[in-house]
């Protein structure tokens, strides 16, 4: 087993920590991790990005230039980082966000209504986790408990009475996923 | 655990229980970290109003004999150096890490390794040098800390600990082995009062005579030379049968592990130079691999600095060539590859 996800979003968005979400998780699972922010100095709205690396062997290069996994969460993201993912890969949109269409022909793409999805569930703050929910149903990496044990060490003091509401979003992208995996047409 | 926490628990462990500081973005979590961390095992933890109060404040620590340590940035680092020729014509020991970012000026925040003259050259005036090591994982970032402290220590001069931004920022899992126990030297040289030593201790770099100021360079010089010998430090990777040697430090040198696996997967017999001192710079490691490489490709995030020194240990015996990225930007392993590709089918040397 070895993912490159790269997710890619505004400040605010809970990009960096989706990405810690999944380092975490990983490293309790005893799996080799690396995990890379990349932000601007903007204190709003500027990019917000993290690189993840989960293998099982030791991790050469922390960097990642080549993803196997893309999260994007505005139009920006995708504009920029839609060329980096590796053939066969996978694009997760959040298309509450994103109208941009995906010209790739040779990746898997997953759109989730993710901000309605989290207001929905009746906190727009979610949105993260809906998108986390679906990208661990479609690619196994870590497992769902292990993100959920997680959201203690990551959540600040203050929005721990948040974490139910986050295992519901995980599980509402999970099985919105489960739905869309299911339309993948074999790739050109 | 993050890298810049780690230089903070990596301080800890160590032994040291003082620090002053000021923030600067890509090191902020350092001082944010100690801030928290130091007073929860009594240390001292001080936010000063400024880089050149911060190096002063530690001037005086160190002189009271205290494991101090200070942490900044580039910009912040450039204030530093008038101190730092002050602390190694004093001979006091102390720790300062550099979270390098992109410059000159105030520049931005993205990663770099453009501070790699100022730190193995010396930014501050006159004839010193101090110890510097460039870990490339949270693991060795929190290891490395004891070294320097160490190595300060055992010959009474700062050591820096040189990373970028992305070592700073970066997350890794580490294991944190707390049964070491740490011994730190004694310090007759300390200026404590008269209670505890009867001589009576002098910390000084003021030598107006000048037979006086030359003994005190030789006996530097001297400290050097051992420390040469003896503390040199330098990783390789698949380097017995290369053909091209890869030589990179830090962060860069993580990508350029994975181009080195690459490369042989199409063929190329790569390999890779890791210096983890660069003062000392592990000269005899490029000298030795002059004589069986075709060329050697030195990958940093500036215009070519370690370079230089690649230049000065190949000897002319092998072409050396230069990749790099700057301002912050970040060398990607398939143009690493693609430039590896080039410079082993070329003679001559160039950048």
């Amino acid at each position: 087993m070895h993912e490159e996800i790269y997710i890619a979003g505004i400040g605010g968005q809970g990009a960096l920590s989706m990405g810690q979400l999944l380092a975490l998780a990983a490293t309790s699972e005893n799996k080799k991790v690396s995990y890379v922010p990349s932000y601007g100095p903007e204190k709003r709205g500027g990019f917000a990005n993290c690189g993840v690396t989960i293998s099982d062997r030791t991790i050469s290069s922390p960097i990642i230039s080549e993803p196997s996994v893309l999260v994007v969460m505005n139009n920006l993201s995708l504009k920029n980082h839609e060329d980096s993912v590796i053939p066969g890969g996978i694009i997760i949109v959040n298309s509450s966000m994103v109208d941009l269409g995906v010209k790739r022909s040779d990746v898997h793409v997953i759109s989730i209504q993710a901000s309605e999805e989290a207001e929905h569930l009746g906190d727009v703050r979610v949105t993260n986790s809906v998108i986390l929910g679906a990208l661990l149903e479609l690619t196994g990496v870590v497992s769902v408990s292990a993100v959920e044990k997680s959201f203690e060490q990551i959540l600040p003091k203050r929005n721990l009475d948040m974490i139910p509401i986050n295992y519901k979003a995980l599980e509402k992208g999970a099985e919105l996923a489960r739905v869309l995996k299911k339309e993948w047409s074999n790739l050109s | 655990m993050k890298g810049n926490d780690a230089i903070g628990e990596g301080a800890i462990l160590a032994g040291c229980r003082h620090f002053f500081g000021y923030p600067i973005t890509p090191q902020s979590e350092v001082t944010h970290y100690l801030a928290k961390r130091l007073p929860e095992v009594g240390g001292l933890f001080m936010q000063a109003e400024s880089e050149l109060a911060s190096i002063n404040l530690v001037f005086g620590a160190a002189c009271a004999g205290a494991r101090v340590m200070t942490a900044s940035s580039g910009p912040g680092i450039s204030l530093m150096q008038e101190e730092l020729s002050f602390l190694a014509g004093s001979e006091l020991p102390c720790v300062l890490v550099n979270i390098m970012r992109g410059g000159p000026g105030l520049g931005n925040i993205g990663p770099s390794q453009a501070d790699y003259f100022q730190a193995t050259k010396g930014g501050g005036h006159g004839d010193y040098h101090i110890i510097v090591l460039a870990p490339n994982s949270v693991q060795e970032i929190l290891d490395i800390m004891k070294k320097a402290f160490d190595l300060s220590d055992m010959y009474r001069m700062p050591a820096m600990v040189l990373a970028d931004g992305i070592m700073g920022q970066m997350m890794e899992p580490v294991v944190i082995d707390e049964e070491k126990s740490i011994e730190i030297p004694p310090r007759p040289w300390a200026t404590i009062g008269r209670d505890y030593h009867e001589d009576r201790n002098e910390i000084n770099s003021l030598f107006v005579i000048l037979e006086e100021m030359e003994e005190v360079n030789l006996r530097l010089l001297h400290k050097y030379e051992e420390i040469r010998a003896k503390e040199t430090l330098c990783e390789d990777y698949m380097l017995d049968d290369a053909e091209v040697a890869l030589v990179a430090f830090g962060t860069v040198s993580r990508i350029c592990r994975a181009v080195v696996d690459k490369a042989r997967e199409q063929g190329i017999r790569a390999g890779l130079i890791r210096p983890i001192t660069l003062w000392p710079f592990p000269y005899d490691v490029i000298s030795r691999t002059a004589k069986s490489v075709q060329c050697f490709l030195v990958v940093e995030m500036n215009m070519g600095q370690m370079f230089e020194d690649i230049e000065i240990g190949a000897k002319g015996r092998a072409p050396v060539y230069h990749y790099g990225r700057l301002g912050g930007m970040v060398p990607l392993a398939k143009d690493i590859l693609e430039e590896l590709k080039r410079v082993s089918e070329r003679g001559g040397t160039g950048r």
